[in-house]
């Protein structure tokens, strides 16, 4: 309403290429799996060879990070939310802090301290006066195992915050029912309010999975032959363009019914908020050995994800430092930041004719766009990869081809390997991120509020100017927040997109990291880690003002674009 | 003549018809409030006043001027109106002071001051001038919500549901002081409700409406209260007493008297329709329209009380009807009290029966 009447039609023009632009990559990878190069078609081959191992390996860690984060994060939301121990109030934020730790990191500094060669077994092997690694039986930790604890470590935070939202909304009134009638608050638990978490619980859970489909430093470190990582596989070392993407084809489909049990969940999530005041929960008291088991359930996950690992990168970062090197990661900090800046200034752009161009025209045909848009945040970084190297590659060639066709001159690769493609992988997989936060402050801008702007005698411009800007300044800064510190922590898009010796934060410690170099990568991965903590803080900062029963608004968790985006 | 006149006005939503050829005036200094039930299109008609809605047929004048129709279209900052809306949109980034100034920004500076501190005075929020909107209470949202729209002098109010958000002991305190501030101001007022008792407290005019999105009378409260032109506009201001039987020699008979029949014929089927409070109780017949009952129950509503009773009665259909008397003050019966109901014969609307 805003907005004069002529730029209507621009609006909507510019959202529906905007879409068009988002949906490309990942049409790109289905349409070269349908159609591969006569010579490239393994398909039979991959399935007879390692399409198994790759299915088997990466349902199995789905599996156990799934099972690891909803013990980890329903247990936890359950005992900060119902119950009152030492520390509750500390560990209600404290339990997010992992969610700054990329889970490559954690993996580099665990195989680290972890392997035969590491401080853990050297000191067992001094007590025990083990002489070989046949004397005694240890865990490896660069196996499926391994990385299912990396991720669980670093992933469960996902399903706390929405566990936490879910058990936050539970009215009071029906555990109080339960009591009265006669249960005891364990089955109260088991029976009453763990069945209406569900759909929060599968929420946090789906996104969880989305990130474990997403990963690629860990994998690759681990050398857990995964979907991700057989893309890259049969890509770089087989030089198998039609095959990787028949692989992220496959890897589609389970992205694609990640995404659709999430929506399922949402649906069943909205009949379940009855009230929307937060009673002062009654919270149960743990005294003694109970509530020092309660602080120990709480506590490892934060020590073992957050704590330990940072503490190691910094005694590292300290031992190794040499002003040199600093320098040196200098120049690659601010590669990484140039990147995301770029990405998050871009992604907030996009978000704001998207958003705006919903509520002006509004209509089923922008909404759906819109959603269609924001589909990226669910697809992994190698499949987008794939799209993105194989949609700029032939654009550049036929610019090319058409520039020496009329000017006689070659233009050479415009996009390709260059920080373009970086931006626009980035824009695409996390555009979700800018458009929910940009639509879910520009929601709080009811259109009445445009109206008395208007007949209070202001035109559009000076609405847009004197109501619109000032209320959405903190959203477009969170926005461009969460996606730059998203950018900054990126590692496969990075790793393939990438102008050509072209260094940022995550390639670096991935490449010194995999090198056994992880002294020397310390500072960078702090540097890493530090950036994320920015969103881990506004969280913290969110909950620590929603107390429950001051009837305000639940924090919702770094992924509330992902959240709010299908719950309409 | 100055004023708001809309004319011929039709607007649908998709197939949805909302407003279907209403037509009606707000002259200078009067408040005209129209009363119907939610979704018959009164929000619609005030967005079609202010030009926040485009408008499809018909056509609007603000004082002599058109502002819609004909070719015309003045956009909603060039009108000149001020609108109270039902959430009240005031702006949270600003605060009370900000709130109210921001109509005034073409004024001068000591002019904007003078006049933001007139209205506050006028709504009784001096001390709050500098607070933001989250941080008072809904009488109080309200308030700056209509001092902020009169603050600029426009030439027109239109008010949408300016109560329903309200607790009943603040709505009653607030319509008189909203009342008063809109007569000192003189300026025309047209506003929407469902609510009967604050329409008839607070209009000039009533205008009662349909579901079809049209006025079906138009009136003085008394005359619209008490000459309903038909059952739809009775039952506007709330639930009645109904009796359905025939007309006979140009009465109609009912279990409390004879009513006359209007232009209806012998043998028509008619509906009679009572106000439970145009009943009178009394212990002694009073007339010969009275009848004695025995009371079935009664609740104290605080400054009157529901009676009601039933009636066995030899007219057809009204076995054992339930019928509800509203009277001022506490009745307390005891149990199986007979008392007397009457009824002033004018006092029942008479109306085709189905």
């Amino acid at each position: 309403m805003a907005v004069p009447e002529g730029l209507k039609d621009g609006w909507t023009i510019s959202t529906a290429i905007i879409c068009a632009l988002a949906v490309t990559p990942v049409a790109a990878v289905v349409y070269l799996a349908l159609t591969p190069e006569p010579g490239d078609d393994i398909w039979s081959h991959l399935v007879s060879t390692v399409l198994p191992d790759y299915i088997i390996t990466t349902v199995g860690l789905m599996i156990g990070v799934g099972i690891g984060t909803v013990l980890i994060g329903v247990s936890a939301a359950w005992l900060v939310t119902m119950c009152r121990f030492p520390g509750r109030r500390i560990f209600e934020w404290a339990m997010l802090l992992p969610m700054a730790m990329p889970a490559y990191v954690i993996a580099y500094v665990y195989t680290d301290i972890l392997e035969y060669a590491g401080p853990v077994q050297g000191m067992l092997r001094e007590m025990f006066g083990w002489q070989t690694g046949r004397d005694y039986w240890f865990p490896e930790i660069r196996s499926l195992g391994g990385a299912i604890s990396m991720m669980t470590l670093v992933l469960y935070p996902y399903v706390y915050l929405l566990s936490r939202a879910a058990f936050l909304e539970q009215s009071i009134g029906v555990l109080e029912a339960s009591r009265v009638l006669g249960r005891g608050p364990w089955h109260g638990f088991f029976t009453v309010a763990l069945p209406l978490a569900r759909p929060g619980i599968v929420i946090g859970l789906s996104l969880v999975l989305m990130e474990t489909l997403n990963d690629f430093g860990t994998v690759d470190f681990f050398a857990v032959n995964t979907f991700s990582l057989g893309i890259f596989d049969v890509w770089m070392n087989m030089s198998n363009v039609s095959g990787a993407a028949q692989l992220a084809t496959v890897l589609l489909l389970f992205v694609a019914l990640l995404v659709l049990s999430e929506r399922y969940a949402r649906r069943k999530q909205r009949f379940h908020n009855t009230s929307s005041k937060y009673q002062a929960l009654p919270g149960l008291r743990l005294r003694g050995k109970l509530g020092l088991l309660a602080m120990t359930i709480c506590a490892l996950p934060v020590l073992l994800g957050f704590v330990l690992p940072t503490w190691i990168l910094i005694e590292y970062a300290v031992q190794y430092f040499d002003p040199l090197l600093a320098s040196e990661i200098a120049g690659y900090a601010w590669n990484s930041i140039k990147l995301s800046l770029l990405a998050g200034g871009l992604a907030v752009v996009v978000a704001i004719v998207i958003a705006y161009s919903v509520r002006i025209r509004g209509g089923q045909v922008l909404t759906s766009l819109s959603r269609l848009a924001s589909l990226g945040y669910a697809v992994p970084g190698a499949v987008l990869a794939v799209g993105v190297m194989n949609v700029l590659g032939p654009l550049d060639n036929s610019i090319d081809a058409y520039s020496r066709e009329t000017f006689g001159i070659s233009t050479g690769l415009i996009f390709s390997g260059t920080i373009a493609a970086v931006t626009f992988g980035y824009l695409v997989r996390f555009l979700a991120l800018s458009l929910g936060t940009v639509e879910a402050g520009l929601g709080k801008i009811t259109p009445n509020m445009d109206g008395a702007a208007r007949s209070l005698g202001h035109g559009a411009l000076s609405t847009m100017r004197r109501v619109h800007m000032p209320l959405m300044r903190t959203s477009v800064l969170t926005a461009v927040m969460l996606v730059f510190v998203d950018c900054m922590k990126e590692l496969p898009m990075t790793t393939i997109l990438r102008p050509f010796n072209f260094q940022t934060l995550a390639t670096f410690v991935h490449q010194y990291a995999s090198d056994e170099q992880l002294g020397e990568a310390a500072l960078a991965a702090l540097s890493i880690v530090g950036v994320g903590i920015l969103p881990v803080i506004l969280l913290s900062y969110a909950i620590a003002r929603s107390r429950p029963g001051h009837g305000q608004v639940m924090a919702r968790p770094r992924q509330k674009n992902k959240m709010s985006k299908g719950s309409r | 003549m100055d004023g708001l006149h809309i004319h011929g006005v039709h607007h649908a939503y998709g197939d949805t018809k909302v407003l279907q050829g209403i037509s009606l005036t707000v002259p200078a200094g009067e408040l005209v409030c129209l009363l119907g039930p939610s979704g018959c299109g009164k929000t619609t008609l005030l967005r079609l006043a202010a030009g926040l809605e485009r408008l499809q047929a018909g056509s609007i004048a603000i004082d002599e001027k058109v502002v819609a129709g004909d070719g015309v279209k003045v956009l909603p900052e060039h009108r000149r109106v001020g609108y109270m809306f039902q959430d009240y949109a005031l702006f949270p980034h600003l605060d009370v002071t900000d709130n109210i100034m921001f109509g005034l920004f073409r004024w001068s500076g000591e002019e904007a001051k003078a006049r933001t501190a007139e209205v506050l005075r006028q709504v009784g929020l001096e001390q709050h001038a500098h607070k933001f909107p989250h941080t008072l209470s809904g009488g109080q949202q309200q308030r700056v919500a209509l001092a902020r729209a009169i603050a600029p002098k426009p030439r027109l109010v239109l008010l949408d549901e300016p109560f329903s958000g309200l607790d009943t002991n603040m709505r009653v305190r607030i319509r008189e002081q909203t009342l008063n501030v809109l007569k000192e101001a003189g300026v025309a007022t047209l506003m929407v409700t469902h609510d009967p008792e604050e329409a008839m407290y607070m209009a000039d005019r009533i205008k009662g409406m349909g579901e079809g999105g049209n006025v079906l009378q138009s009136g003085r409260p008394t005359e619209i209260y008490y000459q309903p032109v038909d059952e739809y506009v009775a039952r506007l201001f709330g639930p009645v007493n109904e009796i359905v039987t025939e007309a006979r020699g140009r009465e109609v008979k009912t279990p409390f008297g004879v009513v006359p029949a209007r232009d209806y014929a012998d043998g028509d089927r008619v509906k009679v329709l009572i106000r439970p409070e145009s009943f009178s109780l009394s212990n002694a017949a009073n007339g010969s329209n009275s009848r004695r009952v025995e009371v079935s129950a009664s609740h104290l509503l605080g400054d009157s009380s529901l009676v009601e009773f039933r009636l066995a009665d030899q007219l057809d259909d009204s076995e054992n009807q339930l019928f509800k008397v509203q009277i001022p003050g506490n009745f307390d019966p005891l149990d199986h009290t007979r008392v007397w109901i009457g009824l002033a014969p004018e006092d029942a609307f008479v109306f085709a029966g189905d």
